[in-house]
């Protein structure tokens, strides 16, 4: 376990490394985020009756979401990953005792937490002062906040676990940029991180809940907004377990299969 | 003990000729061809050996050495090191063995190399003590107390190369595997690398596999070369035995001919 540690310590150390890139990552969120809400209040105002979440939740999910961005898209893919896969400096990767989907693993999680944890705190301070209606509301109770705590969690994972497919998937296909393009423009759309679940029309909803993209940015974000609740909370949570259950497991077969054919690539 | 018996290898390869029609029509058909890269190669290796595994480019000697580092499986064949096939038991094979791969490079770029030292400490669970006795002699040997500091990706190559010779032995493995360690190197270096490998050799019996295009270094370190060529094995003996009087330059050239490799 020791070595997983470490390795995360690195790559957590490393992530800090870019000032820059986080000042710009933070600029882009807040102004991203800004835009959004502006957008929404304009439909809002047509008719606030006809949206599903009430205008001060939705603005709590945007904010949320922008704060916390580094955890839930998965367009934050480690091109060092796929730089290792395509320029074959796998070899390196494999004459170290660790399991391969553990390290990568390890080191998706520390990349994207040092990202998180420079970026969401600017974020978070700002909109808590940003006056009602636009501004971030703490959630209702104390138990909504541990269960969004809980499903973070849980949906940080299932991002890493689904990464970890588009990581293993360049080992047959070389070049990642097909698989890249496909996957970021399929998840925006499933996942609620452009429009969030809850506005799509009935019928589609309930499908695109069931999938595995539902249990990603989705669930933590509408139980912080406070939209789920009641017995909710057990069929999110539960679901997203058992996503996060199995991407792994197919995760893991599919890069031992991998691994048995690979090719270092360059001689 | 490495034992490595009837090992076969084979790659599929894209080819295609140049042109724009012959990449388009490429788009809907491929055409593959499988080349051999290993044929039928066994040999021994005992403990402390040093070997040099020598061959023209695209012979296999890079495929062997990561049959052998436990990176790629083969076709067929057999190979036991220390009692372990190396594909097989991946884990458990590879602390036991370092590889430096001329051509690549093992240390994290943005960070001083001391960190990436460190993190192989815990990658292979070194403990405290022994991590700075290997440090302090590696740093010493190598020449390194000035660069150790500095991110990997302000060294220059030699400097570098240094740096990765002594991160694939921080953790005093038994098995060597050097893939073309000299590339780039001053002569001044070449020559520290090769008295350090020597050291190694001698202090710790450490098993050394060397491939190359430098036949100083060959000289340097080995009496006994294995040629490859086409994937076949061709030769497997004792250097000075073959010399007679002229370099090992003259005598691998002389070698290539007569096998028409």
């Amino acid at each position: 376990m020791n070595k997983y540690l470490s390795f995360f310590r690195l790559r957590f150390i490393y992530g800090f490394q870019y000032r820059a890139a986080a000042l710009a990552g933070i600029m882009t969120q807040f102004t991203w985020g800004a835009l959004e809400i502006l957008m929404f209040k304009a439909f809002y105002n047509a008719d606030a009756k006809a949206f599903p979440m009430t205008f001060s939740a939705l603005v709590s999910y945007v904010w949320m979401q922008q704060a916390f961005l580094a955890l839930f898209m998965t367009w934050i893919l480690e091109n060092e990953i796929f730089d290792i896969i395509t320029n074959g400096n796998i070899a390196y990767e494999l004459c170290r005792p660790v399991d391969v989907y553990n390290m990568w693993f390890t080191r998706s999680m520390a990349n994207r937490l040092s990202k998180a944890l420079l970026r969401s705190m600017p974020i978070l301070l700002f909109a808590v002062f940003l006056p009602a209606p636009y501004g971030l509301r703490l959630p209702d109770n104390g138990k909504t906040f541990s269960w969004f705590l809980l499903t973070m969690v849980l949906g940080f994972l299932t991002v890493i676990a689904y990464c970890m497919l588009l990581y293993i998937i360049n080992f047959y296909t070389i070049s990642p940029m097909g698989i890249r393009m496909v996957s970021v423009a399929v998840v925006e759309f499933f996942s609620g991180a452009v429009i969030p679940l809850p506005f799509f029309p009935k019928g589609i909803r309930e499908i695109f809940e069931i999938l595995p993209f539902a249990s990603m940015q989705n669930v933590p974000l509408r139980i912080y907004s406070g939209d789920i609740s009641g017995t909710g909370l057990y069929r999110a949570a539960g679901l997203q377990i058992f996503w996060v259950i199995l991407l792994i497991v197919a995760g893991k077969i599919l890069m031992t299969k991998a691994l048995k054919k690979v090719v270092v690539q360059g001689g | 003990m490495i034992r490595v018996e009837h090992i076969n290898k084979t790659f599929q390869v894209a080819r295609r000729n140049s042109g724009i029609s012959e990449a388009f029509k490429a788009l809907f058909h491929k055409e593959y061809e499988c080349v051999k890269a290993l044929d039928d190669i066994s040999f021994t290796i005992d403990e402390g050996e040093m070997v040099g595994y020598i061959g023209p480019n695209g012979a296999g000697k890079s495929s062997t050495i990561k049959i052998l580092s436990g990176i790629l499986t083969p076709d067929s064949g057999s190979c036991q090191i220390n009692g372990r096939t190396p594909w097989k038991e991946r884990i458990a094979h590879v602390r036991d063995i370092g590889v430096v791969f001329g051509q690549r490079s093992q240390l994290w770029w943005d960070v001083p190399v001391i960190d990436s030292f460190e993190l192989l400490r815990d990658i292979y669970s070194i403990p405290m003590k022994k991590f700075k006795e290997n440090l302090d002699e590696l740093v010493t040997l190598l020449n390194l107390e000035e660069i150790i500091k500095t991110p990997a990706r302000q060294l220059s190559l030699g400097q570098r190369m240094r740096c990765e010779i002594g991160a694939s032995l921080i953790h005093s493995p038994k098995i060597l595997f050097l893939d073309e360690p000299t590339i780039g190197l001053d002569a001044v270096s070449k020559i520290a690398v090769r008295n350090f490998i020597l050291d190694m050799n001698k202090r710790h019996k450490t098993t050394v596999i060397l491939t190359t295009h430098d036949m100083q270094d060959i000289e340097a370190l080995t009496r006994r070369i294995i040629l490859i060529g086409k994937g076949k094995i061709l030769m497997d003996g004792d250097l000075e035995s073959m010399k007679k009087g002229s370099s090992v330059d003259e005598v691998v050239v002389e070698l290539y001919k007569k096998y028409e490799i």
